[in-house]
């Protein structure tokens, strides 16, 4: 059974890619997870310079979900291709970086700078946290934003191009096409859900941030539905992401039109789910006769019979 | 930067409750079948537990490990001190022999024990009792006899003082009420304990529990010009240092602060590394 997928020229082993801020720059977990097993690692968003982020607390449990307002801390792009990236080649993982900016230019220099280093398999631009003030999402918000940055990151590499979508906007479909006619070479979603948390007995939020992003089990059924929008509006590959936790989640984000996954807050509660959910796809093929875990992407059926005791 | 320790090969185990001794209304002491988990562990070490399946509640809870459980010389198992302030350590506090938890572990940089004649001094305040048991164990290994210093609120809530007693420890016990020990914070006989000991002897304080009295021992340390350790719980998301969520202010050797993580930097820190001001009290 061959569970490989394709994004663009990239060949994935199968569709499971650890999700950007959830697996550190992968090295984190080199020891516990063979790193050439997954279909990929996208490693925590990288500025061009370090950052602190905020100040802690910095996540709060919420209902089958978590908020979290880390605020990009990170090492920046110099020291990752010097201290984690050869690491990372040597394990043979196949590396998603994950960069953000706060202009156009810091995107592009970032970009020409993973450009030139081996190991790089594919740029996913953070144009979607909701937990800094400049830059990212402001971009991500905006249609002409998202336009503007793709089309700019386009012309400053050869790798593949990757913007990663906000949820917090009325219609995700409209920013897939965006990347779509900027030149995206894929596009995945959904970073978290803008949202908050309140301690009623101090009245102060539970985030230092005030505000976090929503990821996790309660985010799965309106990722999927985003997923399906996109998968309309666009030809694009589209990595799909919310929640998942077990293969049927995998399953779920494929049938409804994602390529391939992201899983974050699942690895939080189980690093060890890999080989589990690679487990997992490979029974549920062979429970339905499906040869090509590809095959599924996209597959939902919506031809509805009709049941003549419900009327509008 | 410091260097990072991972513990290499950290285990995930299905581990039953043994027995679930309730100490309080809060506190309750968890034993757990999980020899090979046991065998890993250092001092000072912590497991990431997930008192449920499901996403109720959805991520892990970091504990220390408390004690290790033995059948002859071979580890069988281990406690966790748990004190119920949220929906998982309720959950765990009112967890019933046979239940499975899911205990991924050992985790974190542990503490090092002082080699003799260097005296190896523990400062506990409640529930920062959990990292002593095994350290006490170390210390009494390589030939050191280790002082514990263990404040409470009020008598009733020190926990196995006798266990320490019977380990030969040395221990010095302290209530805000006076009801056991001496009569205040345990940083009284502490600060005395330091003032009369000779220079000639070298001391070195691990210290767990609430932020003030930790920040208050880390200032006895700075005075006295004695090596502290502080082992610092903080939440956490993930524990394996995926996640960024427990981060502490902590200088490094330029002495400029930066945000590290306590799940794979700490949770034992050198306590002048640690801004204090910016731990939440």
């Amino acid at each position: 059974m061959d569970l490989s997928v394709s994004i663009g020229s990239l060949t994935l082993p199968n569709p499971l890619i650890a999700a950007s801020g959830c697996f550190g720059y992968g090295v984190e977990y080199s020891d516990i997870v063979d790193l050439a097993s997954l279909g990929g690692v996208a490693v925590k968003g990288l500025f061009l310079a370090e950052r602190e982020g905020h100040a802690p607390p910095r996540i709060v449990e919420t209902p089958a979900g978590m908020l979290n307002a880390i605020g990009l801390q990170g090492i920046g792009v110099h020291r990752f291709v010097r201290e984690k990236l050869p690491e990372l080649r040597e394990r043979g993982a196949i590396v998603f970086v994950n960069i953000c900016g706060t202009t156009i230019d810091e995107y592009c220099e970032i970009s020409r700078i993973l450009s030139d280093h081996e190991g790089v398999a594919a740029i996913e631009l953070n144009i979607s946290c909701p937990n800094i003030k400049q830059g990212g999402i402001t971009f991500g918000c905006s249609l002409t934003g998202t336009h503007d940055v793709v089309s700019a990151v386009r012309k400053a590499t050869r790798l593949p191009v990757i913007p990663k979508l906000t949820p917090n906007v009325t219609d995700v479909a409209s920013f897939a096409r965006a990347a779509e006619d900027a030149g995206a070479d894929a596009i995945s979603l959904v970073n978290t859900f803008l949202a908050m948390a309140i301690d009623v007995d101090t009245r102060r939020p539970k985030l230092t941030n005030i505000v976090g992003g929503l990821s996790g089990p309660a985010i799965r059924p309106i990722a999927v539905r985003m997923v399906y929008e996109c998968r309309q509006a666009v030809g694009l590959p589209i990595i799909g992401m919310g929640g998942i936790a077990s293969a049927e989640d995998v399953l779920e984000f494929m049938i409804a039109g994602a390529t391939a996954v992201q899983i974050g807050t699942a690895n939080f509660v189980d690093p060890f789910l890999w080989r589990k959910l690679i487990q997992g796809l490979h029974d549920y093929l062979a429970r339905h006769g499906i040869s090509r875990l590809a095959d599924l992407t996209g597959s939902i059926d919506t031809t509805r019979k009709e049941t003549a005791w419900i009327s509008s | 930067m410091a260097q990072v320790y991972t513990s290499r090969m950290p285990v995930d185990v299905d581990a039953a409750v043994i027995s679930n001794t309730r100490l309080s209304d809060d506190y309750s002491v968890i034993a757990l079948a999980a020899p090979e988990l046991a065998a890993l562990a250092a001092p000072g070490q912590f497991v990431m537990v997930k008192p449920s399946r499901g996403a109720d509640p959805l991520l892990r809870r970091p504990f220390s490990i408390f004690q290790i459980l033995r059948e002859g010389a071979r580890p069988t198992g281990i406690t966790l001190l748990n004190k119920r302030v949220g929906a998982g350590t309720t959950r765990l506090y009112e967890t019933a022999p046979g239940a499975r938890v899911a205990c991924l572990g050992p985790l974190g940089r542990p503490f090092e024990p002082a080699d003799p004649p260097a005296e190896a001094w523990m400062v506990a305040g409640g529930v920062g009792l959990a990292p002593f048991a095994t350290l006490a164990e170390a210390v009494l290994a390589a030939g050191g006899t280790p002082r514990l210093f263990y404040g409470a609120r009020r008598a009733s809530e020190l926990y196995y003082v006798d266990l320490f007693e019977r380990m030969g420890a040395d221990v010095v016990l302290a209530t805000e009420d006076g009801s056991r020990g001496q009569k205040g914070y345990v940083t009284g006989p502490l600060d005395a304990a330091l003032r009369s000991t000779p220079s000639t002897t070298i001391v070195h304080l691990y210290v767990c529990g609430p932020t003030p009295m930790m920040h208050a021992v880390a200032q006895l340390a700075a005075a006295y010009g004695t090596a502290c350790d502080v082992s610092l719980e903080q939440v956490m998301g993930c524990g394996l240092g995926g996640c960024y969520s427990c981060v502490v202010l902590a200088r490094d050797e330029r002495g400029a602060p930066h945000f590290v993580r306590s799940c794979i930097d700490g949770p034992v820190f050198e306590a002048s590394r640690i801004v204090w001001d910016a731990l939440a009290h």
